[in-house]
């Protein structure tokens, strides 16, 4: 009890430390790859500290909507990445939460924060919202039938219980391929990654996040940063944990596994954001009507693996 | 078997009693100043007390009464069961909130005497029918419910379109009646058994419980707005009084499941194993189409007018889930699914009320239905925009709201559907699945814009601008709603908990208690490792925002200034250039409803130099009037062209028409034997 409510502690405390650090991790990697120097990984905490000691610039209609925005996502997607396994399977918590309402925690998030980029009445604002709902419409779904699909693997939609199952080892499945392949697909596209968004733009007619938070300044922004941040992190450690999840300590694991679990983890991160740096720099963004048939493909992937597992349960 | 009349059967009597003398009431005072508070305060009460009494009977013996009234040899055969109390209570609720906001509404009415006279009439024809207990009664009451909402849909009949929207919507109850005195025949039999018990005992066989399902979805189905017998619905909810539109919407369909449980579940006897496809498959279809539609309108009430279709959808997938697990024997999955189409059925009924009450204060406070007259009304109007705000929230199935508790429970039902050992059914389950999940994302984005374009931003037009906040009942209904939304969201064990003991009643077996599992979590079936905890989840992020707020304004900074909106430098002035209804939808219209709905865009450029403002013209048809409605209402007309000769003949013609038909008929009589 007490082991498990630390695990939970230290996995809130972690994922809010290493979300930046992961950020900054890929941006630097990215250079290289581009043959640039690029900024120092620690630079996005130099942004959040800088940016939380600004002034908060409000439009002149801002409601109190757009004010309380930032909290709420910034809350609703730490409380998502917390009961993600990240180093152990322990989370004491993991039971109030399971894999379909981590989902609908981040839509949640994302709900409020397409309100917030309407709020003050500006156009790009509406262009923001309304193309981050047409992204989402379709990786939502995609995202409930892979939670479809670990959860009939596994027998259960409970994260925790899905990486021990996972952990005993389940073989090699057709169902967990497709999963994969569209995990990382709605991965990209939920944050905003190139081929779907362009984190780094500021050519307006192509941002989706960006325009949506573009009125956002100050310690608001700041929480917006480090909730996308989070995310990265969240999606990450789920692929990690489902797919790759050796070295996860298990419930109630003595000091040395738990060591064991934060190294790999730390593994798996950095695993994670090289892949993704380079994905990132070898292909071009989409033109915006492009992104439906890239997450559609998702949404059929994610379908097949399901109907395969409704056909037969050792597919 | 006598059944003894139960306390509660008899104050869901005398209060449909009650609500006839207030319809009386209501024409005689309709223009006088007592007409509104006594009719809608005494709806109120009733009702309340009404909606109490049935709470209480959900776990009650079941109570039978036999009236001497209707058709002399069977009588007014009423009956109070756990079904029943369940669907009364809603039915009170939202009644209940529909007459307290009513109390400030009506003061708008410009034509009382249409309204008030209906308004109690309509409340009493709902709550009679889940208290039917003959086929006759139910017909009755089932029509009676009909004929007093078509008189509220027709009562602002000088607005364009209400004439025609009564017009079709009361064809089509015409239409679903038929099919229900269909069904009851089929199940009464050749012995004319018209009272359920008697249809109980003697179920039909074979192809006709097949029929009788066909005819419940035709009947029911068409009350309850599946596609394609939905067409009536978005034109006929909208065209009623703000809060009669939350009644049809939020409550009337309702009825209408009510009606199907009642067929199919209760009457039709044990279903074959197919029975739950085209249930699963008509509901998921209505899903989809119903909020695709509610992302393409541009008026407020008919946005939630076709969002009821799409729950509709999801109630309807929870029942032909349970169908399905009945028909196969896994009881404690059927227990299930029923247990959340029945919790969606609480909350539809409780959100689509609140956000109609909203789109009602709103045309109340503007003037206005149409979106894009609409824009900034959080700052005029505080309480509306909190109360709407839960409202597309939790119709979003957001946690830890309502809407999402219950279509956890449907996700739940879904995965444990793969033990099914039908083909159809492992093949259309997951397809079905994908398309909720698919609705559901839709609903967020639909409610996204809703709310977006109506609450947030700048005011498009003068009256939005100058609207205010509404009076204090339409914002106590509004609250009290609100209120509703989250405690179902945040405590659904107690729900699921007090729906059991209809849910033992209609499939046998009952989920897991949910009051014995720790922390007020809440647990699908009993062996399963899945759970989901409302309060813990909102308390963890309530915590943790306000944790994170206090934290930054100790050890950062809380200033704050505020200056012209940004907008990348080119801020402009002119409220238009925000965007639209219509512009929001674009990236969703052209990705889903090119081919669904034909949405076709025309944009007229004017030539260069010409001061002509540039125009966008959308277009979306609708494939049920299409290819359905329209070519068979081209049908009946050319029938009747053609038969229309038929009545100038002469005196020998018809003659000669009445001998040759009696000829016909000897020759059919002689050949049959």
């Amino acid at each position: 009890m007490m082991a498990n409510l630390l695990v939970q502690g230290t996995q809130m405390l972690l994922v809010l430390a290493l979300a930046p650090l992961l950020t900054g991790l890929v941006r630097k990697v990215k250079a290289r790859l581009t043959r640039r120097r690029g900024a120092s990984v620690l630079q996005p905490y130099r942004d959040l500290a800088r940016l939380l000691n600004k002034e908060a610039v409000l439009a002149h209609n801002a409601s109190w909507l757009f004010r309380a925005v930032p909290y709420l996502l910034f809350a609703a997607t730490w409380v998502a990445a917390a009961l993600v396994p990240t180093f152990g399977t322990g989370l004491i918590f993991s039971w109030s939460a399971d894999l379909i309402v981590i989902t609908a925690l981040l839509g949640s998030a994302r709900f409020f924060l397409a309100l917030a980029g309407m709020d003050v009445g500006t156009s790009f604002g509406g262009i923001g919202s309304s193309r981050e709902v047409m992204i989402s419409s379709l990786a939502e779904p995609a995202m409930i039938m892979i939670v479809f699909s670990l959860a009939l693997v596994a027998h259960s939609t409970q994260l925790s219980t899905i990486a021990s199952v996972m952990v005993a080892g389940v073989g090699l499945r057709v169902s967990l391929a497709l999963a994969l392949v569209a995990l990382a697909i709605v991965a990209v596209a939920e944050n905003g990654r190139i081929p779907v968004d362009n984190p780094a733009t500021h050519l307006e007619l192509t941002m989706v996040h960006e325009a949506m938070v573009l009125e956002y300044s100050g310690r608001h922004l700041a929480l917006i940063e480090l909730a996308a941040q989070l995310k990265l992190l969240l999606f990450i450690s789920l692929v990690a944990c489902v797919f790759l999840p050796w070295g996860l300590a298990p419930a109630g694991a003595g000091a040395g596994a738990v060591v064991l679990g934060m190294a790999s983890y730390g593994a798996k991160l950095a695993a994670g954001a090289v892949l993704l740096a380079v994905f990132e720099t070898s292909i071009a963004k989409m033109r915006v009507f492009r992104v439906p048939d890239f997450l559609g493909a998702a949404l059929m992937l994610g379908l097949l693996g399901t109907l395969l597992l409704f056909v037969s349960r050792i597919l | 078997m006598t059944l003894a009349p139960t306390f509660q059967l008899l104050v869901a009597l005398a209060a449909v009693a009650a609500l006839l003398l207030l319809a009386l009431a209501g024409a005689a005072l309709a223009r006088g100043p007592y007409g509104r508070p006594v009719v809608y305060g005494g709806a109120l009460v009733v009702t309340l007390l009404a909606a109490v009494s049935a709470l209480t009977a959900i776990p009650a013996p079941t109570g039978g009464l036999v009236l001497p009234l209707g058709i002399p040899w069977i009588g007014a055969n009423l009956r109070l069961d756990a079904l029943s109390a369940v669907f009364l209570f809603v039915v009170n609720l939202g009644g209940a909130a529909a007459s307290l906001y009513g109390l400030g509404y009506g003061r708008h009415d410009h034509a009382p005497e249409r309204v008030l006279p209906f308004f109690p009439a309509f409340l009493a024809g709902m709550s009679l029918v889940p208290l039917a207990a003959d086929a006759y009664t139910f017909l009755l009451a089932w029509e009676f419910m009909s004929l007093a909402s078509w008189a509220l849909v027709v009562s602002h009949d000088k607005e364009a379109g209400n004439v025609q929207a009564g017009l079709v919507y009361i064809l089509m109850a015409s239409f679903g009646t038929l099919a229900l005195m269909l069904a009851f025949g089929l199940l009464a039999g050749g012995g004319g058994g018209f009272t359920f018990e008697a249809m109980r005992a003697a179920p039909p066989t074979g192809w006709a419980g097949a029929v009788v399902l066909a005819l419940a979805m035709l009947g029911a189905g068409s009350k309850a707005g599946l596609v394609p017998l939905h067409v009536w619905l978005p034109l006929a909810h909208p065209a009623a009084p703000s809060h009669v539109s939350a009644l049809m919407s939020g409550v009337m369909t309702k009825v209408a499941v009510y009606g199907f449980i009642r067929i199919v579940f209760d009457l039709a006897g044990p279903p074959d194993w197919w029975w739950g496809i085209p249930v699963i498959v008509a509901g998921a279809i209505a899903g989809v189409v119903g909020v695709l539609q509610a992302l393409l309108q541009s008026d407020t009430k008919r946005v939630l007018a076709f969002s009821t279709i799409e729950n509709i959808g999801l109630i309807f997938v929870g029942l032909g889930l349970a169908l399905a697990f009945k028909a196969s024997g896994f009881g404690g999955a059927a227990a299930l699914a029923f247990t959340a189409a029945l919790f969606h059925v609480f909350n539809h009924a409780a959100m689509k009320s609140l956000l109609f009450f909203g789109a009602g204060a709103v045309l109340t406070a503007t003037g206005s239905r149409v979106m894009d007259r609409l824009g900034g009304l959080i700052h005029r109007m505080p309480v509306t925009s909190v109360a709407m705000l839960i409202g597309a929230a939790a119709i979003s199935a957001l946690p830890p709201l309502n809407g999402f508790a219950s279509e956890w429970l449907v996700f739940q039902a879904i995965l444990l559907s793969p033990e099914l050992p039908a083909w159809g059914l492992k093949l259309s389950v997951p397809a079905a699945g994908a398309l909720l999940a698919l609705a559901a994302a839709l609903a967020a984005a639909c409610f996204v814009r809703l709310y977006g374009i109506v609450f947030l931003g700048r005011a498009r037009s003068e009256q939005a601008a100058n609207a205010h906040e509404v009076d204090v009942f339409s914002r106590a209904a509004m609250l009290a709603l609100a209120g509703i939304c989250v405690a179902a969201g945040l405590f659904p064990g107690l729900v699921i908990d007090a729906l059991q003991p209809a849910v033992t009643a209609l499939v046998g077996v009952r989920m897991p208690a949910q009051s014995e599992v720790a922390w007020l979590s809440i647990v699908p079936v009993a062996e399963s490792r899945s759970s989901y905890n409302g309060l813990l989840v909102f308390l963890f992020i309530a915590s943790s925002a306000l944790l994170t707020a206090f934290i930054i304004h100790r050890l950062a900074t809380g200033a704050v200034r505020r200056a012209p909106p940004w907008d990348c430098g080119f801020p402009n002035a002119d409220p238009v250039t925000q965007y639209s209804a219509g512009s929001f939808a674009q990236p969703i219209r052209r990705v889903f409803a090119r081919t669904l709905f034909a949405a076709r865009e025309r944009v007229e450029m004017p030539p260069p130099g010409s001061l002509a403002p540039a125009r966008i013209e959308i277009t979306a048809r609708d494939p049920a009037w299409a290819f359905l409605f329209l070519p068979l209402a081209g049908l009946v007309e050319r029938i009747a062209t053609r038969a229309n000769r038929l009545q100038y003949l002469t005196i020998r013609q018809y003659l000669a028409l009445v001998f040759g038909a009696l000829v016909l008929l000897l020759l059919v009589l002689a050949l049959w034997t």
